[in-house]
C-alpha cells in the first residue's frame, strides 16, 4: 500500500517537474496526451516554459512539410507561427506511418499534407482543449469563456501564457473529439504572408543537411560500383591508394556490388578511389545498349499488349477508329532519366552505446534502411535509430523500395570494428551513373475522328519497365500484372474519351528504376496532352475548346480539370499571344491535384526557342500554404521543362555515358521567364503540390512549339529538332 | 605542409596538402559547411565563396592557390544581421531544399558588388553558372532585384 501510494506520488512529482505536454494519437488512431512520448505518437510537445514543438512526421527536401504540418499545429493550437518549432519525428512506423502507404513510414506519391492534415489539426485541437481546461479549472471560470490565441490564455477577466498550464494539461486525458476550427475562423490555413520555417537557416549557412554532418573520429566511405548495372566485384588492387595521405583500407562489399573505400577525410576518399583499381564479374550485368532497349519498347507498342488495362474491348476500338474519317496517330519515346538531386546521396552510421545503431540521413522513407539495417546488424527493431536531416532535394531518389545508399553505408559500417562512425559520401558522378532512373518509355496513340471532328475511338498503348513489381510495394500497386504507375495519368484521365482503350506491355531491363518526381505521370500527360492537341488540330477546333467538350457534362472531377484549364487560359491570355510569340496549354491531374500551365515562347525550333513566360493554374483543395503551393508549382514545371529540353541517360553497351552536369545539363535560371501561378479557391481537403506542377509544363511547352514548328514526339527535344536560345 | 588562411575575418593554420581544394579545406577541415559540394567540377556553382571579393568555385581551388581572404556565407552576415541580399532571400521565401542557396547568394552578392542595378539579362548571365534542381530561378531573380534597390535606397 505505501509503495503504490508513494510510487503514485513519486510520478505524479516526476511529471510535474517535467511539466511536458505531448498531445497525438495512439496506434489505432486515438487522440491520446501524457507527459512521455512513450505512450502515444505525438505530434506535438509543449515544454513547462511554453515551448511549442510540432514533430513533422515528413522529412523536408524543400517541399515544405516542416512549415505545413507545424501550421495545422500552430493554427488549432493558438500560437502564432514565430512561437512554434519543429523537429523531425524518429522513425518509428507503428507511430508515425503515412496513412496513404499502410504500416510504413515514409514520404511520398505528394501524400504529406493530405495524410496529416486531420491528424495535426486534431492534435493541435486537443491540446488546445486542455489547456483552456486547465486554465478553467485553476481560475475557477467556465472553458467556453476561455480562449487560446497567440499564445495567451484569456477570459472570465484573466490573462496568462500557456506555459502556466502544462503541468496541468500534462495530467489529464486527452479529449476523444476535440472541436476543429471552421475555415472562417482560419488565421495561418491559407495566409500567404505565412513564411517557411526553415528559410533562415537554407539562407545563413547553418542548415544541416546529412551532408554536412561530421561526428566525431568519423570515417568517409565511398564505394567504387560495377561500370555495368549489376557486375560483382571479385578483387581489387590499392597499391596505388597507399600513397594517398588518409587513406585507411578498401574492401570488397559483403553483396560484391562494390568495394568500400575508406579514408579520413572526403578528398581523401575520392583520390584514393581513382587509384584503385577493381576486377569485375560482368557476366550478369547489363550488357545492352540504350538504343536497343528502345527498339525493343518500340516493337511492343507495336505489337498487341499484354494486359488490357482497362477491360475495354480493344477489337470495338480498333473498329471505331477504322470506320473514322480521320485517324491521327503518333509514336512517343521517352528516355531514362536521372534525378540528380543538389546533394549527392550521402549517410552516417554510428555505434549507439547500448549495442544499437543511428543512421542519420536526409531519410525520406525511414521504414525501408530500418528494416534493412535490422536484417544486416541482426538487431531488434528498437535498436535501430534514425536521425532524419534536411534533405537537399530528391524528387523521388531518396525513396528507393531496396533503400539503396543506406544499405551500401550498413555494409561498410559492417566491415569495419564499429567503433568509428562511417560517412558514405556519392559524388556526382556516382550520381548520373547509378541508376534508379526514370524507366525509359514508349507510347502509341492512334486516334479516330468522325467529320464534325469528334473522337470515335483511342488506341492507347504503353511499353515500360516496372518500377514497382518486384518491390515491397507491389501487392499495394500492382493489381492483375499492370503496374499502375505505368498507366497512371492515362487509363484513369477525367477525360471523357469515346472508345478509350490502354493497354501495357512490361518490358523487363536490368537497369534498376524508379519513381521520379510525378511518376508515370511524366509521360503519361505528355502523350495524352499532345494527342489532344493533335487531335484538335485535325478537327480544327481550339485547343482549349476541344478539351472543354471533352469534360462537359462531368463530375466534380471534370470541373475541377475544368477549371484550372479555363482559369490558366484566362490568366495567361490564352490566344492573344502578343507579335512573335506562341503558345501552348496542358492540363493533367496528378496526386488528387488538378493544374494546367499555358507556356508562352519566342523564336521557332530552327532558330531556337526560349520560354518567355509560363502561367499556372492550380486546385489542391485547401491551400494551406500558399506561397509554398506557388514556390512548388514553379519548381514543378522549371523540372519538367529542364529534363523535357535537354536531359536522358544512354547506355552503351551496359555502361552509362553520362558522367555529371556538363554531360546531364540541368534547366538554368537563363532557360525561363517568368512564372504566374493562380491557386483555385477551395474548401476540399487538401492534395498534393510537390509532384502536380511537373506533368504538364512538357507538353505545354511541346504544343507551344508545335505551334510554329515540329511536333516532337520523342524526347530529349535538343535531339529532336528543337533548338533553344 | 602548413598553410595559413584568412576566412571570415579569422586565420587559420591547416596542415594538409597543397592540392587539396578549398572546398574540402572549409568543409572537412575548418569546419564550415555552408559551403556545398554539388558536382566537384565547377559545373554547379554550390562551392561559390569570394576571395578577395571575387566569386570563386572552391572545388577548383588548391589550397595551396589560395590568393587572399576567403569569405564564405557564414561571413557574409550574421543571423541577427544578415546582409542584404540575405534578407531579400528571406523575403522571397527563395529556398526550397536550400542546398545551393548558399552558392546563389554568394554569387549574387558578387554581381551586386560590381553592378549595384543589374537587368534580368544580366542576372540571368551572371547566375548562370548556378544551378537549382528545386527550380528557384524566378524567385532568385526577384529576390536580387530587391537587394539591389535595397542596397540603393541604403
Amino acid at each position: 500500500m505505501t509503495l503504490t501510494t508513494s510510487r503514485r506520488g513519486f510520478l505524479a512529482s516526476a511529471a510535474a517537474a517535467a511539466a511536458v505536454l505531448y498531445v497525438g494519437v495512439r496506434p489505432n488512431g486515438a487522440l491520446a496526451a501524457g507527459s512521455a512520448p512513450a505512450q502515444l505518437n505525438p505530434f506535438v510537445k509543449i515544454g513547462a516554459d511554453g515551448t511549442v514543438t510540432a514533430i513533422v512526421k515528413h522529412f523536408e527536401k524543400g517541399q515544405g512539410p516542416a512549415t505545413g504540418l507545424t501550421t495545422l499545429i500552430a493554427e488549432e493550437l493558438g500560437v502564432s507561427m514565430e512561437d512554434i518549432r519543429y523537429e523531425f519525428a524518429p522513425s518509428d512506423a507503428a507511430r508515425y506511418a503515412n496513412l496513404a502507404f499502410g504500416q510504413m513510414q515514409g514520404t511520398g506519391g505528394s501524400t504529406a499534407m493530405a495524410n496529416s492534415f486531420m491528424q495535426y489539426r486534431q492534435a493541435g485541437a486537443a491540446a488546445r482543449e486542455m489547456l483552456i481546461k486547465a486554465a478553467a479549472e485553476a481560475w475557477g471560470a467556465d472553458a467556453a469563456e476561455l480562449t487560446l490565441e497567440d499564445g495567451i490564455l484569456k477570459g472570465a477577466g484573466q490573462e496568462a501564457p500557456l506555459a502556466e498550464f502544462v503541468a496541468a494539461a500534462a495530467q489529464m486525458e486527452a479529449p476523444p473529439e476535440p472541436r476543429l476550427k471552421d475555415p472562417s475562423e482560419f488565421r495561418l490555413i491559407g495566409n500567404p504572408q505565412v513564411k517557411r520555417k526553415d528559410s533562415l537557416p537554407k539562407t545563413n549557412g547553418t542548415a544541416m543537411f546529412a551532408m554536412d554532418l561530421h561526428l566525431p573520429d568519423q570515417m568517409v566511405a565511398v564505394i567504387i560500383r560495377s561500370p555495368r548495372m549489376g557486375g560483382l566485384a571479385s578483387g581489387f588492387d590499392d597499391a596505388g591508394a597507399k600513397e594517398i595521405k588518409g587513406y585507411i583500407r578498401a574492401a570488397v562489399l559483403p553483396n560484391q556490388a562494390g568495394v568500400a573505400v575508406y579514408a579520413e577525410d572526403t578528398w581523401a576518399a575520392f583520390q584514393a578511389r581513382d587509384a584503385i583499381t577493381v576486377d569485375w564479374d560482368f557476366s550478369n550485368a547489363e550488357h545492352r545498349s540504350s538504343d536497343q532497349i528502345r527498339e525493343e519498347l518500340l516493337a511492343a507498342v507495336n505489337a498487341e499488349p499484354e494486359y488490357n488495362v482497362t477491360g475495354a474491348d480493344h477489337a470495338a476500338t480498333t473498329e471505331q477508329i477504322e470506320g473514322a474519317a480521320k485517324v491521327v496517330e503518333q509514336t512517343f519515346y521517352f528516355p531514362l532519366l536521372a534525378h540528380a538531386p543538389m546533394e549527392p546521396l550521402t549517410c552516417t552510421i554510428e555505434a549507439d552505446a547500448d549495442g544499437g545503431v543511428t543512421l542519420h540521413d536526409g531519410c525520406q522513407f525511414p521504414s525501408g534502411p530500418h528494416m534493412a539495417m535490422a536484417q544486416i546488424f541482426q538487431l531488434p527493431m528498437d535498436k535501430v535509430r534514425i536521425n532524419t536531416m534536411f534533405a537537399g532535394g530528391s524528387f523521388g531518389r531518396r525513396a528507393t523500395p531496396t533503400a539503396d545508399y543506406q544499405v551500401e553505408a550498413a555494409l561498410a559500417f559492417a566491415l569495419t570494428d564499429r567503433s568509428r562512425p562511417v560517412k558514405l559520401v556519392w559524388s556526382r558522378e556516382d550520381d548520373i551513373t547509378g541508376g534508379y532512373y526514370r524507366p525509359a518509355v514508349a507510347h502509341r496513340v492512334r486516334v479516330g475522328l468522325d467529320a464534325e471532328g469528334n473522337i470515335t475511338g483511342w488506341d492507347h498503348r504503353i511499353a515500360a519497365q516496372s518500377i514497382l513489381k518486384g518491390t515491397a510495394f507491389e501487392s499495394m500497386m500492382v493489381h492483375g500484372g499492370v503496374d499502375h504507375s505505368s498507366v497512371e495519368g492515362a487509363a484513369d484521365t477525367p477525360y471523357r474519351i469515346p472508345g478509350q482503350f490502354t493497354g501495357l506491355s512490361d518490358v523487363a531491363k536490368a537497369t534498376p528504376v524508379l519513381w521520379w518526381r510525378s511518376v508515370g505521370h511524366t509521360h503519361t500527360a505528355y502523350v495524352m496532352e499532345v494527342m489532344l492537341d493533335e487531335a484538335a488540330r485535325a478537327a480544327g477546333r481550339d485547343p482549349v475548346a476541344f478539351r472543354l467538350a471533352l469534360l462537359e457534362g462531368g463530375g466534380a472531377d471534370q470541373q475541377r480539370l475544368a477549371g484550372v484549364l479555363k482559369l490558366a487560359a484566362d490568366k495567361g491570355g490564352w490566344g492573344s499571344a502578343p507579335e512573335g510569340r506562341s503558345q501552348g496549354i496542358a492540363v493533367h491531374k496528378s496526386f488528387g491535384s488538378y493544374v494546367a500551365e499555358v507556356v508562352e515562347i519566342s523564336g521557332n525550333a530552327d532558330d531556337g526557342v526560349k520560354i518567355e513566360k509560363v502561367t499556372c493554374a492550380v486546385d489542391c483543395g485547401i491551400a494551406v500554404n500558399p506561397d509554398v503551393i506557388k514556390a512548388q508549382m514553379e519548381g514543378g514545371i522549371g523540372y519538367g521543362l529542364g529534363h523535357a529540353m535537354r536531359n536522358e541517360i544512354t547506355l552503351t553497351e551496359g555502361v552509362v555515358d553520362q558522367f555529371n552536369f556538363p554531360d546531364y545539363e540541368p534547366l538554368r535560371i537563363g532557360d525561363i521567364g517568368a512564372i504566374e501561378v493562380h491557386i483555385v479557391p477551395s474548401a476540399e481537403m487538401p492534395t498534393g503540390v510537390g509532384e502536380p506542377g511537373t506533368p504538364p509544363a512538357a507538353p505545354a511547352l511541346a504544343n507551344a512549339i508545335a505551334a510554329n514548328g515540329p511536333r516532337v514526339t520523342e524526347l530529349p527535344m535538343i535531339l529532336n529538332g528543337v533548338s533553344f536560345v | 605542409m602548413s598553410t595559413t588562411l584568412r576566412i571570415n575575418g579569422k586565420s587559420h593554420q591547416v596542415d594538409l596538402p597543397d592540392d587539396v581544394p578549398l572546398l574540402w579545406v572549409l568543409r572537412d577541415e575548418v569546419g564550415l559547411t555552408g559551403t556545398k559540394f554539388g558536382c566537384g567540377v565547377a559545373a554547379c556553382g554550390a562551392c561559390t565563396v569570394h576571395i578577395d571579393g571575387e566569386a570563386v568555385r572552391s572545388c577548383q581551388v588548391a589550397l595551396s592557390d589560395v590568393w587572399g581572404e576567403v569569405t564564405t556565407v557564414e561571413g557574409l552576415g550574421t543571423p541577427d544581421a544578415m546582409a542584404a541580399i540575405q534578407q531579400a532571400w528571406v523575403e522571397h521565401q527563395v529556398a526550397q531544399c536550400g542546398y545551393c542557396q548558399s552558392g546563389q547568394i554568394m554569387q549574387a552578392a558578387s554581381l551586386l558588388a560590381e553592378n549595384p542595378a543589374p537587368s534580368d539579362a544580366e542576372i540571368d548571365e551572371a547566375m548562370q553558372g548556378n544551378l537549382c534542381r528545386c527550380g528557384t530561378y524566378p524567385r532568385i531573380r526577384a529576390a536580387i532585384h530587391a537587394a539591389a534597390q535595397k542596397m540603393q535606397e541604403a
